[in-house]
């Protein structure tokens, strides 16, 4: 048996690659920045974080759809993703903007002014004179951008512990993880959590020190950063349930008291996927809110990751690609109806109006897809490939039986 | 020759129940036996407690050349150490490819990182082939687990167990469900893997139990109630009364 090369093996990767590839191209050239002006840039800002939500939705399908865990706590890695970036962004940019009206004095300002400048800049909201601990490493961008990896990993590392070795499954495993995700959107609530209270963290949309770089060629960078990571992510989830890595999470997903009996140690196994789809959730949420431009701890509420949730289901889970579809999908649909320019529905005696009932057919469209279509929008592509498979498999049972 | 398991004196209680009641039990190497009894008489405790799915009240299990005890083990470090269950029900992963489900039980490092970096070889693939041969499904390497029969699923499972390489085989009523011809397999195998290592066979059907030829542990409410050739045991007057003469 010849080896081909992974990519070879999962065409469906190659192709989200091409699509990847066309439409960041086609972006750009249609940018202001960098092309014709035709595609506003607050699109280019929506394109882009629905690639980072796409991002997420990848990491979910990794938890839920090859493992198992049902896990409705993402969005706490994804917004702790942001915060981490979020904290280097808001610091040096104040910092930034206070040492140029500093400098209008006729003495020049001491380190220390600097610091108590910036801290009353960013703290005076929440009433705080004292840079919190958490903002020790704030000013240096390498430092936070470990913290991006580090802080999501770590947390999913020990609750993952905690949760995996005393083997809570199921149903109880999926409310523990939203009470964790709860717990640390209302510490986060609070004024002296050091997170700035419910202002949160914002003007992530500026780059610190790139002043002269405008919003319209800054977003088409996000962008392509957006892009760059979904392709290496991606590529690196396929490539994770691919062999026999795969195999033996998808046998836990199905039954994990006989893969114990092989001798595989399950909780490692969970432990290693929970915690890498944390990272890869906190890359996409630091490289979303930076196009935000605000981040809050509203965005760690239990909803957001159950609408996580939701997308994978209703674009097929088990299928990284059936992950991207369906968040690329939901989440624009999404922000069309509720952005109050679908057009409303005049029924005899009453108006629909999709503002309000948009809620409702994305719940009825989950209830169905779950009811009537457990593979989701990729069992679609599924159909288009098995069936000549099959019909391999019945020749072959139909000779056996001759 | 030493025992290769020894289990002493263990008890185990569900809510009062006394599920084990001071079970002792030793097999060796290379050695076929069969454990029958009643319903509720602790057969299933018994290889739960071996396998490391419950843990014993008090007693003791002990494992090997050197005598470690299994009770401080998990049920994976336990596979680890050469022990292998077939379930009664066929367990095979149904929405994978035989070959999947045979690469999975073969013989390797086990950790999550040791896994990532496996990638098959040309010796690895031949002996998933191998397997599948053995266990008539050289057919069906592709096909997923699911769309197999009965049957073939028992046989993969057996196929499985055989890629594990264990030293001592727990089976539980591997007759269960079989057709007489596929019975007659299953025996011959069983006495086969016999040769090279020990096999525990739960089993009902004494018919069956006649077959497999071997010393038999007779268990009732949780203890032993008698052990030896089939024939010395079914002349035991206690057997009698609370299994046989039913």
């Amino acid at each position: 048996m010849t080896r081909k090369p992974f990519i070879l093996q999962n065409p469906s990767t190659l192709i989200v690659l091409a699509v990847l590839a066309v439409l960041t191209l086609t972006v750009t050239l249609f940018s202001h920045a960098y092309g014709s002006g035709a595609i506003p840039t607050s699109m280019i800002k929506v394109l882009g974080k629905t690639l980072c939500l796409a991002l997420a939705a990848v990491a979910m399908d990794l938890v839920w759809g090859y493992l198992g865990i049902l896990s409705l706590g993402q969005m706490a890695f994804f917004a702790l993703g942001g915060y981490m970036f979020g904290q280097w962004l808001m610091y040096a940019r104040t910092e930034g903007i206070v040492a140029v009206a500093l400098a209008q004095n006729p003495i020049p300002a001491t380190p220390h002014e600097l610091q108590d400048a910036v801290t009353n800049q960013i703290f005076g909201v929440v009433g705080s004179a004292e840079l919190p601990l958490v903002w020790s490493f704030a000013h240096s961008l390498t430092l936070q951008l470990i913290l991006i990896l580090l802080v999501p990993g770590l947390l999913a590392l020990v609750f993952g512990w905690l949760a995996f070795r005393s083997r809570v499954n199921g149903v109880y495993l999926s409310i523990l993880t939203q009470a964790m995700t709860l717990a640390l959107a209302l510490w986060l609530f609070q004024n002296d959590s050091g997170f700035r209270g419910n202002n949160g963290l914002s003007g992530l949309q500026n780059l610190p020190g790139l002043d002269h770089v405008d919003q319209a060629t800054l977003s088409v960078w996000f962008l392509w950063a957006s892009a760059g990571a979904l392709g290496l992510f991606y590529v690196l989830a396929a490539w994770l349930v691919s062999g026999k890595f795969g195999s033996v999470i998808r046998a836990i997903r199905d039954d994990e008291t006989r893969v114990r009996f092989l001798g595989y140690p399950v909780e490692g196994f969970k432990l290693v996927v929970f915690t890498l789809a944390a990272m890869i959730t906190a890359v996409a949420g630091a490289l979303y809110y930076p196009q935000a431009g605000i981040i809050n701890p509203a965005e760690m509420m239990p909803i957001a990751s159950i609408y996580l949730a939701v997308w994978v289901a209703i674009g097929g889970r088990g299928r990284l690609y059936g992950a991207v579809i369906g968040a690329v999908m939901v989440s624009l649909l999404s922000s069309w109806f509720t952005g109050g320019r679908a057009p409303s529905i005049h029924l005899p005696g009453y108006v629909v109006n999709w503002v309000d009932w948009w809620q409702v057919a994305l719940g009825l469209t989950f209830v169905m897809v779950t009811l009537f279509a457990p593979k989701g929008i990729a069992g679609i592509f599924d159909r288009m490939g098995p069936p000549r498979q099959r019909k391999a498999h019945s020749r072959q049972e139909q000779e056996a039986n001759a | 020759m030493s025992a290769l398991l020894e289990v002493s004196g263990i008890s185990k209680s569900f809510d009062g129940f006394k599920a084990i009641n001071d079970l002792s039990f030793s097999i060796n190497e290379a050695e076929l036996r069969a454990v029958i009894g009643p319903n509720g008489a602790g057969k299933t405790t018994f290889m739960d407690i071996v396998t490391g799915k419950t843990r014993p009240d008090e007693g003791e299990v002990l494992w090997g050349e050197t005598s470690k005890s299994l009770l401080r083990m998990n049920e994976a470090q336990i596979a680890r150490e050469g022990i292998g269950r077939k379930f009664q029900r066929p367990t095979v992963f149904e929405d994978q490819s035989v070959a999947e489900n045979l690469t999975m039980a073969l013989k390797a490092l086990r950790s999550p990182f040791a896994v990532l970096g496996w990638r098959s070889s040309g010796r690895s693939a031949a002996r998933v082939a191998a397997l599948a041969d053995e266990v008539g499904l050289s057919a069906h390497v592709a096909r997923k687990a699911g769309e197999l029969s009965h049957g073939q699923k028992q046989w993969l499972e057996i196929g499985m167990l055989l890629a594990q390489e264990p030293r001592l085989l727990l089976v539980d009523e591997p007759a269960a469900g079989m057709t007489l011809a596929e019975r007659e397999q299953t025996t011959t195998l069983l006495r086969r893997l016999a040769e090279t290592r020990a096999v525990v066979v739960v089993e009902h059907d004494m018919d069956f139990v006649r077959r497999l030829d071997c010393r038999v542990t007779v268990l009732h409410q949780g203890s032993v109630l008698a052990e030896g050739s089939l024939d010395h045991v079914t002349r035991n007057p206690d057997v009698i009364d609370v299994y046989l003469g039913r």
